[in-house]
């Protein structure tokens, strides 16, 4: 019985348990890219400290970064995406199960190859963004080939599950869920994927440029054979950038479906809503260089670049203003998840004025590349997107694992967070302005920076707390069942029977409104109006096959960064017969008999 | 009223910070026309955002104390759609105060951008290397390592490259930062109005001892700065006593071959800061109190003492040490 449980879990196509694995593997690299973060807040607590050396914090700090954006945030947001997209539309699967477990996989090997490097010859030390020379063979080790291939690999998991996303959604709504119909986090989901389908085969080509001249001896960046080491930093910003947006509009959606919920009200200017995260999408392209102001552009192109970073904040200021009339006139419940959202709003309101000025290009040169900047990202990733994950933790956990988790417990995390949040990150705008270059290992006694740097450790000792307290609630909440709509939902997710069937919707429901369950439920209706008849339900089969793609490039991946050429062929054998097995052998799925979609409805 | 109690700290901690930090190295206490231009317009950008907080953070404030569900409260609130005429102002005015910071920002990154020089500028040539810097004076045939000597008042124009891998100089209480980026010459020009010694910082990522990578700018009267470029450019290189005459063959034997003096040796393909000027520096390695006990460290341990640096431990015999330190501090061009 055991064994079978695992093998399902390893074979699965249900997007179900899919998202669940997206986030737990998310949530384990979340507890790791905490721990360096940690690590690091304790090396800066005091001036000249020895606490690690100077090579393991630029390995600390370079792992904290890449591991919390592709590692943890991403693939948290995708269980969450995962899980909830195909309810919150009325579908029974994703539009490419078999692709999606693949997309998990190749997350997971990814991530696992480039924590590796811990052990095989050092993490990669050249900051999460690697810029060129420092990252290349001259003066970076090992740990920068783990970092190349451990990339390339999960990013074409997270282009996969992108383009999975984005057929899904398109193709796969109940009937009358028209595009104007979806709920925010749909529709954030579909303007993340859309950027995820651009943004990444930019990282992907940077990613392989980097790989051949370290491998190969290629000189796209090497200066003496002609090449240029500023056209990294493009590539790297022009998914770097959008990335920013692909974390956040996913939360931004999360907090439309939370602040609507608890305040008992539709979400208001909805359509304003729909076209501001499409706009930030679009905008969120065409700002990269911003992150580049004082590398020489020129002033012509930082101050084009200027301008159009600042018109993002039109329609994020569009997106503040209604979530706060969406509260307006409302019933707001003080639930954890709507506190975390609630929370979102002030913190992220000063993570994007710090952002504006930012943007302004001449004054950048003071900001860039000083703990003026570590605080703005942290405001908007963490007041934005973590924030967003705390909350669609809170507000989805009954659906997807059965249990309630402990309001007490929550609330209790939630204040300590938010408190260590802005005491760890808010004087870290001033120590910028006070002389604090970023990604330094320590600092220099009597330069005045003390006081704040200690500060800045002791909030993150309060972040840290309160994450040991959501783990204890997650423990001690184990045995609390939940019901389908415990807090009294609007959207189709809550219409479906907890724990979900593994087909989703015995019936596919019609939509008749945004916020369909709320609209029937309004009309006094005990259940959504259904499309279908009662009928067979054909489901995919599971496979194993993406497991073993992936382990495949994973291995070929160890060959390639001790340049032992027969293990990559291996390894590459490996994916590529499994892309013929995959291709040749017919596999039809199977069909559940009504008679037992009956007996669940009984059950259920 | 949470929300806007805490924006008073805000404000506050800022007037208070203002006067904080190291007065030569916070770019909130300027000393330059550069950090000046580039503080007002933070101040500018600061004020328009606190204006837009102050908005939200009173909206939020006021929809969360009178919307909050009352006990035993169960009504359905009015589902309200939109309202076009709200949605409008909230569009227009964020443009307007952009607008307000746009402007004068696209006129200041223009203004930084001038490196034309007048009848009185003096150019620089600043080379990031791992993990030290080098200040070339081409007029002048002067190259100088780790301080930056420059003349009050003058408009210096700096050019900025890099050896091996990207530096960015930043000196907070003069000027915003450039990068240093290999094959890539960058432009800027700063200007100290008071005669001072202002930290500078390496702020790319560089390696190792990237946090370590510091320098001066010492700016002096332009008269001063005169005497120091003649005595840079032809040091009298006399060692006072017999002691530190000895110290200058141990020089030679040792550490010619990457280290210049007074335009003899060094060696470009090696690197190694001049020397020309060694005993005026307050620190050792851009940050060891300048004393013997550090310099001596520092020669026969500079792989302990600074991470990742490329020079090598001379274990010399504690006569010869003791000699070359007493060269090395002799090592001046200025009283």
């Amino acid at each position: 019985m055991k064994k079978s449980t695992l093998w399902d879990w390893l074979t699965t196509v249900d997007h179900k348990k899919i998202g669940i694995m997206y986030l737990v593997a998310g949530a384990f690299f979340f507890v790791l890219g905490g721990l360096e973060a940690m690590l690091i807040r304790i090396q800066l607590m005091f001036p000249e400290s020895n606490f690690v050396s100077a090579q393991a914090f630029n390995e600390l700090i370079t792992m904290h970064g890449t591991t919390m954006i592709f590692l943890a945030a991403m693939p948290l947001l995708f269980g969450f995406m995962n899980f909830i997209v195909p309810l919150q539309i009325g579908a029974r699967d994703v539009a490419f199960p078999f692709l999606n477990s693949l997309g998990f996989w190749l997350f997971l090997s990814g991530g696992i190859l480039l924590n590796l490097s811990w052990f095989f010859g050092g993490a990669p030390d050249a900051g999460w963004t690697a810029y060129v020379p420092l990252s290349s063979a001259a003066y970076a080790s090992t740990g920068l080939d783990y970092y190349v291939l451990g990339l390339q690999i999960s990013g074409a998991g997270t282009l996969i599950g992108g383009i999975n996303f984005l057929v899904t959604i398109i193709t796969m709504r109940a009937p009358g869920m028209t595009m104007m119909k979806m709920p925010l986090f749909t529709w954030s989901t579909f303007v993340a994927s859309a950027l995820i389908l651009f943004a990444f085969p930019a990282l992907t080509v940077g990613l392989f440029l980097l790989m051949f001249e370290r491998l190969f001896g290629a000189n796209y960046f090497i200066v003496e054979a002609g090449g240029n080491v500023v056209i990294w930093q493009h590539l790297f910003w022009i998914f770097g950038h959008p990335e920013v947006y692909i974390l956040v509009l996913p939360a931004f959606g999360i907090f439309s479906e939370v602040l609507s919920t608890f305040s008992k009200k539709r979400l208001f200017g909805y359509s304003a809503m729909v076209f501001a995260t499409l706009i930030i999408g679009f905008l969120g392209f065409m700002v990269w260089a911003h992150h580049m102001f004082t590398v020489g552009m020129g002033p012509v192109a930082n101050a084009i670049f200027a301008v159009a970073t600042m018109a993002i904040a039109v329609p994020t200021g569009i997106k503040i203003f209604n979530w706060l009339l969406t509260l307006w006139g409302g019933r707001i419940q003080f639930t954890t998840a709507n506190l975390f959202a609630l929370g979102f709003i002030p913190s992220f309101v000063l993570g994007g004025v710090t952002g504006v000025m930012l943007a302004t290009s001449a004054a950048n040169y003071q900001f860039h590349d000083t703990y003026f900047v570590v605080a703005h990202f942290h405001y908007v990733i963490i007041g934005g997107v973590v924030f967003g994950l705390f909350a669609g933790t809170f507000y989805w956990w009954p659906k997807i694992f059965g249990t309630m988790l402990n309001e007490t417990l929550g609330k209790w995390f939630f204040w300590l967070f938010f408190i260590g949040f802005h005491l760890t990150f808010f004087v870290q705008h001033f120590l910028g302005l006070m002389g604090m270059p970023r990604r330094v290992a320590s600092y220099l006694d009597g330069q005045g920076l003390n006081d704040l740097n200690f500060i800045s450790t002791i909030g993150a000792f309060f972040m840290a707390v309160a994450f040991i307290i959501l783990l204890a609630n997650i423990f001690v909440s184990r045995n609390d069942k939940a019901v389908s709509d415990p807090w009294d939902g609007r959207t189709l997710e809550w219409a479906t029977s907890t724990p979900v069937k593994e087909y989703n919707f015995a019936q596919t429901p019609v939509v008749r409104d945004l916020d369909a369950l709320w609209y029937e439920k309004m009309k006094g209706n005990k259940r959504l109006p259904v499309a279908e008849p009662l009928g067979e339900i054909h489901m995919p089969n599971g496979s194993i096959l993406p497991l073993i793609m992936s382990v495949g490039l994973f291995i070929a991946s160890f060959g390639f960064i001790y340049h032992t050429y027969i293990i990559s062929v291996i390894g590459l054998g490996i994916t590529l017969g499994c892309m013929l097995v995959r291709s040749i052998k017919e596999d039809h799925g199977y069909h559940i008999p009504v008679d037992q979609i009956e007996q669940d409805k009984e059950v259920g | 009223m949470k929300q806007l109690i805490k924006l008073l700290p805000l404000t506050a901690l800022l007037f208070l910070l203002a006067g904080c930090g190291e007065v030569n190295l916070t770019s909130l206490d300027p000393q330059g026309p550069v950090a000046e231009m580039q503080l007002s317009l933070i101040k500018l950008s600061l004020y328009v955002m606190i204006f837009v907080i102050v908005i939200v953070f009173a909206l939020f404030a006021f929809v969360l104390w009178r919307f909050k569900e009352k006990p035993g409260d169960t009504h359905i609130p009015k589902q309200v759609e939109g309202n076009h005429v709200l949605e409008l102002i909230w569009t227009t005015v964020p443009i307007l105060l952009l607008l307000i910071i746009a402007v004068p920002n696209v006129m200041d990154t223009f203004t930084l951008a001038n490196v034309d020089a007048d009848e009185n500028s003096i150019t620089v040539k600043v080379t990031g290397h791992q993990f030290w810097w080098e200040f070339e004076y081409p007029d002048h045939d002067v190259v100088a390592g780790q301080d930056m000597y420059i003349p009050t008042n003058t408009k210096i124009i700096v050019q900025l490259e890099a050896s091996d891998v990207i530096h960015s100089f930043w000196v907070p209480a003069l000027a915003g930062k450039q990068d240093n980026v290999p094959g890539i010459t960058n432009d800027m020009w700063i200007k100290a109005i008071n005669p001072g010694i202002y930290k500078g910082k390496c702020t790319e990522l560089c390696g190792e001892a990237h946090w370590l990578m510091d320098f001066k700018v010492i700016a002096v009267e332009p008269e001063v700065f005169d005497q120091w470029i003649t005595n840079m450019s032809q040091p009298a290189d006399e060692p006072a006593t017999a002691t530190a005459e000895a110290g200058r063959d141990v020089f030679q034997a040792s550490c010619i071959g990457c280290h210049a003096v007074g335009g003899v040796g060094g060696n470009p393909a090696v690197g190694g800061p001049d020397l020309t000027n060694f005993g005026e520096r307050t620190v050792i390695a851009g940050f060891l109190e300048f004393n013997d006990e550090n310099l001596e460290k520092w020669i026969r341990y500079p792989a302990e003492t600074k991470p990742g640096n490329k020079m090598p431990g001379f274990n010399l015999n504690d006569e010869d040490m003791k000699a070359l330190i007493e060269y090395m501090k002799g090592l001046k061009v200025l009283d």
